[in-house]
Formats: structure tokens, sequence, C-alpha cells
């Protein structure tokens, strides 16, 4: 004769048999967990990039800066010399530069095409700042070109650089909201599964309640399922989500957006702490939804 | 042990118990009869704290009930053994681990030889392997009656022990009650069945409650 006592079980394990196995609603809850932490970690992925973006581009956009000169033919060389002079001058620069004809050519060679007749249009002569540390007063600067060259314009790039650092932290808060988001669907969605389970199950509480188990230990069983099922689905939801991210081209030197959508050195550990999180979540919500709904029983 | 004092209950209508006071002494063998629907059932649930009264004062081992938190109330069931009307099981686990189930639950483990004494002793043993779906109507009476001893409670309630099953069947459970009754257990058992609390009366000291108008009334030996 077979008895209980005759398989060795844990405490815990017999906690999960005393609830019978569920069907294809079990599936429901893995598949959730999967697919939300799925989506998790490219909202983590686009959060984390659009930080990094917009350090980067405030920082790259800020050391340099460029001074343009139009001005009347017979004045341009005249200001020209003025204006390094006044770099020369000026503390806080770590170096300038005089960009010469053909490398404005080249410069502009993308956006008007090949052969422009350079000679005929009425570029400017562009002047490259790189500022020390500390940099050089912006001000200042500007003020003392409009005294001696009145033809150039200091662009430090605070201009543009400002929307586009504001655009990249925006997209930063999108992405945190929609982890925020993602994470209190998960919950929610748990908790109608375990509110469904419980439900089914009332007969079987009924019965172990008769029997003289605590509500601890009912929830226990219910806990334990859930729990586990939520880590296996974003285990293997983290995962899937890591492989994209890691088939995504390598962010180039250029720093485009797109190309820099992914994680780098310690940020990989972001991912990997989702499976964690998810399964203290469900046990959260999970623990929350068996106490609120044994109190209905007796 | 139990103590009922004015106690009454309704489930929203009309009062279907008012008034009831007695008093379950240690030792002692109940029978409580009515007719159905009369509130036996009730009675019980009452009995093991599955219901509050709605007036009175149901005290259990000298606890007010409306006093128990729900941990004290599965702590309590732990001392009372019950036989419900209609022998519910866990579907999916062997007759032999929903035996042990009392144990299960309050992780402790069940005696091996224990457990094969007191399946031997309901005539079972070779069913432990058996799921409860495939028990017959007696088979799954002496296995509820089983269960709801094998922690060693101090009382056992039975509701409808031998509704259905053949004389036969009804006998050997009554056996079963007398001989726990013999070994100092507090036994109720609700019944509408006559000849059978005729011929516990025959072999044992019982005394019979009724239901009658609402109310719980000890009977003369007028049966
Ligand atoms: N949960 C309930 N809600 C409402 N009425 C109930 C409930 N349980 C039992 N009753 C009613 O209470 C009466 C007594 O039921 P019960 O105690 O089961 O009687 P008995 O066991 O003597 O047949 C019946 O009329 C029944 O319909
Ligand atoms: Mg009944």
């Amino acid at each position: 004769m077979r008895l209980p006592t005759a398989k060795p079980a844990s405490p815990a394990t017999r906690a999960l048999e005393v609830v019978p196995p569920s069907g294809p609603t079990a599936w429901l809850t893995t598949f959730t967990a999967g697919a939300m932490t799925f989506l998790c970690v490219f909202a983590l992925a686009l959060s984390l990039a659009s930080g990094r973006l917009a350090t980067r581009w405030s920082e790259a956009l800020a050391k340099t800066a460029t001074i343009r000169l139009s001005a009347p033919e017979e004045q341009v060389q005249i200001q020209t010399d003025a204006i390094l002079a006044a770099l020369a001058t000026t503390p806080g620069i770590a170096s300038y530069r005089l960009i010469d004809e053909a490398e404005t050519t080249r410069l502009l060679e993308p956006w008007f095409g090949p052969g422009l007749p350079i000679e005929d249009l009425p570029i400017p002569r562009l002047i490259e700042v790189v500022e020390a540390d500390p940099p050089y007063d912006s001000d200042g600067l500007k003020q003392r070109l409009t005294a001696e060259a009145p033809g150039a314009i200091l662009d430090d790039h605070t201009r543009w650089r400002r929307p586009l650092a504001e655009a990249a932290s925006r997209i930063r808060l999108l992405g945190v909201l929609s982890i925020a988001l993602i994470g209190a669907t998960m919950a929610a969605m748990i908790t109608l599964a375990a509110r469904a389970a419980l439900a089914t199950n009332s007969e079987e509480i009924r019965v172990l309640r008769l029997v003289g188990a605590k509500d601890s230990y009912i929830a226990r069983a219910f806990v334990r399922r859930f729990t586990l099922r939520t880590l296996g689905g974003a285990a293997f939801g983290a995962a899937a989500g890591l492989l994209g991210v890691a088939a995504l081209p390598a962010a180039d030197a250029a720093g485009g957006f797109l190309t820099g959508l992914g994680f780098t050195g310690w940020d990989w550990l972001w991912p990997l702490a989702l499976p964690p999180l998810a399964a203290i979540l469900a046990f959260l919500a999970t623990r929350r939804a068996a106490f609120q709904k044994l109190r209905e029983l007796t | 042990m139990i103590t009922f004092e004015n106690v009454a209950y309704s489930y929203g209508g009309g009062e279907l118990l008012s008034d009831v006071s007695l008093k379950l002494a240690p030792g002692s063998f109940h029978f409580l009869t009515g007719p159905s629907g009369a509130g036996k059932s009730t009675f019980l649930k009452l009995a093991y704290a599955e219901l509050r009264p709605t007036s009175g004062r149901v005290t259990l081992f000298d606890n007010d009930v409306t006093k128990l938190s729900r941990d004290d109330i599965a702590r309590t069931r732990r001392r009372i053994g019950i036989v419900h009307q209609d022998c519910k099981f866990l579907d999916h686990m062997t007759l032999a681990a929903n035996m042990a189930l009392p144990f299960t639950v309050s992780d402790r483990e069940s005696d091996h030889k224990d457990m094969e004494d007191l399946l031997s002793w309901v005539g079972l043993q070779h069913l432990a392997d058996a799921l409860p779906p495939q028990l017959s109507g007696g088979e799954r009476q002496r296995a509820a009656l089983a269960r709801a001893v094998i922690v060693d409670p101090d009382i056992i309630l039975a509701d409808e022990p031998t509704g259905n099953v053949d004389w036969e069947m009804s006998l050997r459970i009554l056996t079963l009650l007398v001989e726990l009754n013999k070994m100092g257990k507090t036994i109720l058992v609700a019944t509408h069945d006559l000849n059978l609390i005729r011929q516990a009366k025959a072999q044992i000291q019982a005394r019979v409650l009724r239901i009658a108008k609402h109310r719980v009334q000890l009977a003369g030996a007028d049966l």
C-alpha cells in the first residue's frame, strides 16, 4: 500500500499539491508575463538609450561652436583676421581653425550634391572653435565679435541643442511611463488570473478550511504557483527581448538614434533584473488577491 | 465542549433557529434529528464556526466563536472532526492523501502505521490509491469519517453520515461512531433516520435533540 508519507515531499511542495493542477488558464499567466517582460525590455532599452543620447548630445555639442562670417567681398579677409586675432586673445578656448573652401564644399556636398560651383555662391566663412575647460564666456565673445567683425555670428549650438536634449529626455520619460504601465498591467492581469483560479477552486478551499487549513496555507499554494509561472514567463520574455536588442545593428560612431538603441555596460543588468521583479510583483498581487478572496469564505 | 446560549440563526429571511440553549458535555453522544430543511446542517455549521449566530452566543472549547480570528477557527477545527453532509474531498488526490490532509495542512507528518490502522478500521485499505470520484457512497462516508478522526479530535460532528448508504453500511458506520464514543470522543450526529437512533440506543447511552418549530429540544424516551 502506498501512503503519502511514503513519497518524501517538502511541506511547500505538498502545499502546491492541495490545489488541483489548472488547465489552459495556467498558460495565460506565463504568456502574459512573457509578453509583458518582452515589451518591458524594449521600453527599458528606449529609456536608457534616450538618456544616453541626451547626455551625449549635450556634451558633444557643448564642446564646439562655429563662427559664421558673411561680409561684403572686400571685407571678408579683414574681418577674418579680426576674428582670428580676437580668438587668439580670448581665454577658455582650446583651439580654433579656419575651415577652408575645400572642406566647406565637402561639408555642403551631402546637401547640395557634388560639383557645387561654390565660387558663385555667397558661402560664408566658417571658423570652428573648441572650448577649453573652463570654457570661454560666450556672451563676452559675442560682444567682442560684434565690435571687431560685424559680419560674424557665434553659433554655440545651444539653440538646437536644447530642443534635441529636451526631446531625448521626453522620450526617456515616456519609456519610464511605459515600464510603469507594463508593470501595472501585469499586476492587474495576474490578479484577475489568481481571482479566477481561486473562484474555480472554491470547493477545494472549502475542504481545506474544513480540515483546519489556515488562510496563509491556502494562499501559499496559489501564490507559489503564480509566482513560479510568472518567473518562468518573464525569464523567457526577457531572454527573447535581449536577443531582439542584441540583434539590432551596433551603434556606430555617429550615434544615430535607432542604432543607439541597446544596452551598454552595467545597463545589461536591468533586463536581467526584470524576471525577479516580475516574480515579486506576481507574489504581491496573488497574495493580496488570495487573502481578499479567502475572507469571503468561512 | 460546545455550548449554545440563546442562539438564533437566520439566513436573511425569518429565523431558522431561535432561542437554542444547550451544552454538549465531554464524552456525550447526541443525535440531532428533525425533518429535512429543519436546520440540522445549519446547527452543525454553527457548532464548527462556519456560521456565526445572528444572536446569542456559541462557545467552542470555552471560546466565544464571534471573538475567534480566522486562524483561531482553523486551529479550533483541528480539534473537531467534521463529516460533512456531502463528504467533500480533493478529487485530484488519492484517498490516502485525502485522509492525511488534516496533517498536511497543519504541516505535520501523518504516522504511517496510524494511517494503515485507520484505513483497515474503516475497511478501505485496498482503496488507498483510489481517487475519491471512484468511490461508492458508502466508501465516501467511511473515508470522510476516517479523515475526521485522523488527527484524534475531541469532538466529532457528523452530518447525515448514513445519508446515502444501505442499512448494513449504516450499521457499520454507527458501530464506528459508537467505538469512537467509547474511546471518549464527544459525538454529535445529525440524522433523520429514526431506525438508526433506535439501533444506537440499544448499544449506548445516546441523547436525542429534535428540531421542531425552530427550537432544539431534548426528545423524551418515546422514540
Ligand atoms: N446558504 C444558505 N442560504 C440560504 N438558505 C439556506 C442556506 N443553507 C440552508 N438554507 C435553508 O435553511 C433551511 C435549513 O437548511 P439545513 O440546515 O440544510 O437543513 P437540514 O440539514 O435539516 O436539512 C433550508 O430551508 C435551506 O433551504
Ligand atoms: Mg442537512
